[in-house]
């Protein structure tokens, strides 16, 4: 085993995923400690522009580019990265904790006999040289400390914004290698990848995330909520009770029994703050609670409150941008 | 068609979590267990397709636990899971996600199962290692956070939908497989009182560390992580609260998320 460190340079359609060069701050870290070096393995079938935005960030790249490889699938992608390490045997695998990195992730740990941490808030190597994560449990109510077993390749999915994006730097000397299938890969086919929600950003891929919840009192009065989104660059999001009440589809759910969110900044629209829903955003950088209640959850965990009419603040809010 | 569904006991959503003085674990005093919400979807998902077509021979319900755990198997059963294995073994809380995938792949990998079902992530550690490890170990393809599935007649394939970033996935995928269930496909019944008492009858099989063959190379082969040092999650200051009209609290807000926070 070398003290190298590896990383998942996730792509879709040549687009390299942002939480990537975030996981390249970390890596830097670790490979610092050890002396190790920081490959990126690109994988997909069309990857220039996202080998090229790696390049410049890490010491060497491997990219594995295979037409079987355009769309994702668990087994194809497993195949390829149990190719990368093979290749380059190294102690640690770092990638995003996105749908690919949770999908993928136990599959290679299994079939590189690793250990893994998934969706990975802080990596700590000890001055005894374990290595250790921090990620959060019980959905955000407590964290848990994760210590991989020595000699063993250690595989921790990192949540976005955890670390900061990495600054360039590193030679990104690039190499490829053939992608060899394995036998029953062609059990799982992807035949299409069709975009959801049209054009309007997803909660999971925004910066910045705008939520409103059941006090919107109509589908209508969500556009609000767009305007503002819309001159910040944000996602829309909402609390299960908009939803089940038909203002905005379940996908743009945010909470417990919808999606976790990290983004730098999460507007909290009339949004009183259930448990559940503070399960899925209490990890967000900075909150903000527009709310004309003071004694609502959200006005607690949030860095900054507005007691006022959201039908007030937000057009203002919007004008004012 | 067998079928097996995964299912874990959790602690219910709106429980406040506390901490044991050693960090070790949570204070599981007093805390009511529930079936994992994702893993009712998949229990849901195994009873519909056998109302819908003529070829479902029988369903299994599986849990890794302690005796308690039995209770999240009852419900199965009185939901409509014909028959239960009950994996209990003091040694098996020593178990991380990968090491209970491997545990698991021991005890069915002979058993024939066509579809294995288990919820997209575990509310506990949140981590939905075990569905696509278990794929791995058995060989099988698995689709993880499904939304849409529909399964050929011959029930030698199926065609699944996947929801990831702003997008579906579509995929075909071959028989045998394991699926990972997402929010929105169905909701699971409500197991009624007397199918709860019904479901008292149905066999549940208990086995034990003794009783699984090849379980130290099952448990050895990837995995062995430990979990420690548990603490609540990081206090936030508290925050500043805006007043004043509109006019007044706006300006203030866009000056610290550009100044302050530097989120703008």
């Amino acid at each position: 085993m070398t003290n190298d460190v590896l990383i998942f340079a996730e792509q879709r359609s040549d687009q390299l995923n942002p939480v990537v060069l975030q996981c390249v701050t970390p890596a830097r870290e670790l490979a610092g400690k050890t002396g190790g070096q920081v490959v990126a393995v690109v994988i997909g079938s069309g990857i220039e522009a996202t080998t090229q935005a790696v390049a410049g960030h890490v010491d060497r790249v491997l990219t594995i580019s295979d037409a079987r490889l355009e769309h994702y699938t668990a087994t194809h992608y497993r195949t390829a990265l149990r190719q990368a390490v093979e290749k380059i045997d190294p102690r640690f695998l770092l990638m995003p904790a996105s749908f690919m990195g949770r999908d993928v992730s136990p599959r290679v740990a299994v079939a590189c006999g690793a250990g893994l941490a998934t969706d990975v808030v802080e990596l700590t190597l000890g001055d005894d040289n374990a290595l250790s994560a921090r990620r959060p449990i019980y959905n955000g109510k407590a964290f848990g400390r994760v210590t991989f077993a020595a000699d063993r390749l250690a595989i921790a999915s990192i949540r976005g914004n955890a670390y900061a994006t990495a600054e360039p730097g590193g030679a990104g000397a690039t190499e490829s290698l053939a992608f060899a299938p394995a036998d029953g890969d062609d059990a799982l086919r992807c035949s299409e990848v069709a975009k959801t929600g049209g054009e309007v950003l997803d909660v999971t891929e925004a910066d910045i995330i705008v939520s409103g919840g059941r006090s919107l009192k109509s589908e209508e009065n969500f556009q609000i909520l767009y305007a503002l989104a819309e001159k910040l660059g944000a996602a829309v999001g909402a609390s299960r009770a908009a939803c089940d009440a038909g203002y905005q589809p379940h996908s743009r759910q945010v909470g417990l029994t919808g999606k976790t969110v990290t983004p730098k900044l999460y507007i909290a629209c009339g949004i009183s703050g259930a448990i559940q829903h503070l399960a899925g955003m209490r990890g967000s950088k900075v909150i903000v609670a527009i709310n004309t209640d003071p004694e609502a959850p959200m006005c607690k965990v949030a860095d900054y409150v507005i007691n006022d009419d959201l039908f007030n603040v937000v057009p203002a809010l919007t004008e004012a941008c | 068609m067998k079928i097996l569904v995964l299912v874990k006991q959790v602690p219910d959503s709106t429980t406040n979590i506390k901490i044991l003085p050693d960090a070790s674990d949570i204070d599981r005093g007093g805390v009511k267990m529930v079936v994992n919400p994702f893993d009712e979807f998949a229990i849901e998902l195994a009873v519909q397709l056998r109302e819908k077509r003529s070829d479902v021979e029988t369903i299994t319900a599986l849990t890794v636990g302690p005796a308690t755990a039995a209770d999240a198997l009852r419900t199965a059963l009185a939901v409509g899971c014909d028959d239960a294995i009950h994996l209990q073994d003091d040694s098996f809380a020593d178990l991380d996600e990968l090491q209970i995938a491997g545990l698991i792949a021991a005890v069915v990998r002979d058993r024939g199962y066509d579809l294995i079902l288990r919820g997209k992530q575990e509310i506990d550690l949140d981590s939905g290692q075990v569905g696509p490890a278990l794929g791995e170990y058995l060989g099988l393809p698995h689709v993880g956070a499904l939304v849409q599935v529909e399964i050929a007649d011959d029930a030698g394939s199926l065609q699944a939908r996947r929801r990831i970033e702003g997008a579906d996935e579509v995929l075909d995928v071959r028989l045998p497989a394991v699926l990972t269930i997402e929010k929105g496909l169905v909701e699971m019944r409500y197991p009624s009182l007397p199918n709860l008492m019904k479901a008292k009858k149905k066999p549940v099989e208990v086995l034990s560390a003794g009783d699984v063959a090849g379980l130290a190379e099952a448990t050895s082969a990837a995995g062995g992580t430990k979990m420690s040092e548990l603490s609540p999650p990081p206090e936030r200051p508290p925050g500043k609260v805006l007043s004043g009209d509109v006019a007044e609290t706006v300006p203030k807000l866009l000056r610290l998320l550009r100044e302050e926070a530097k989120v703008l």
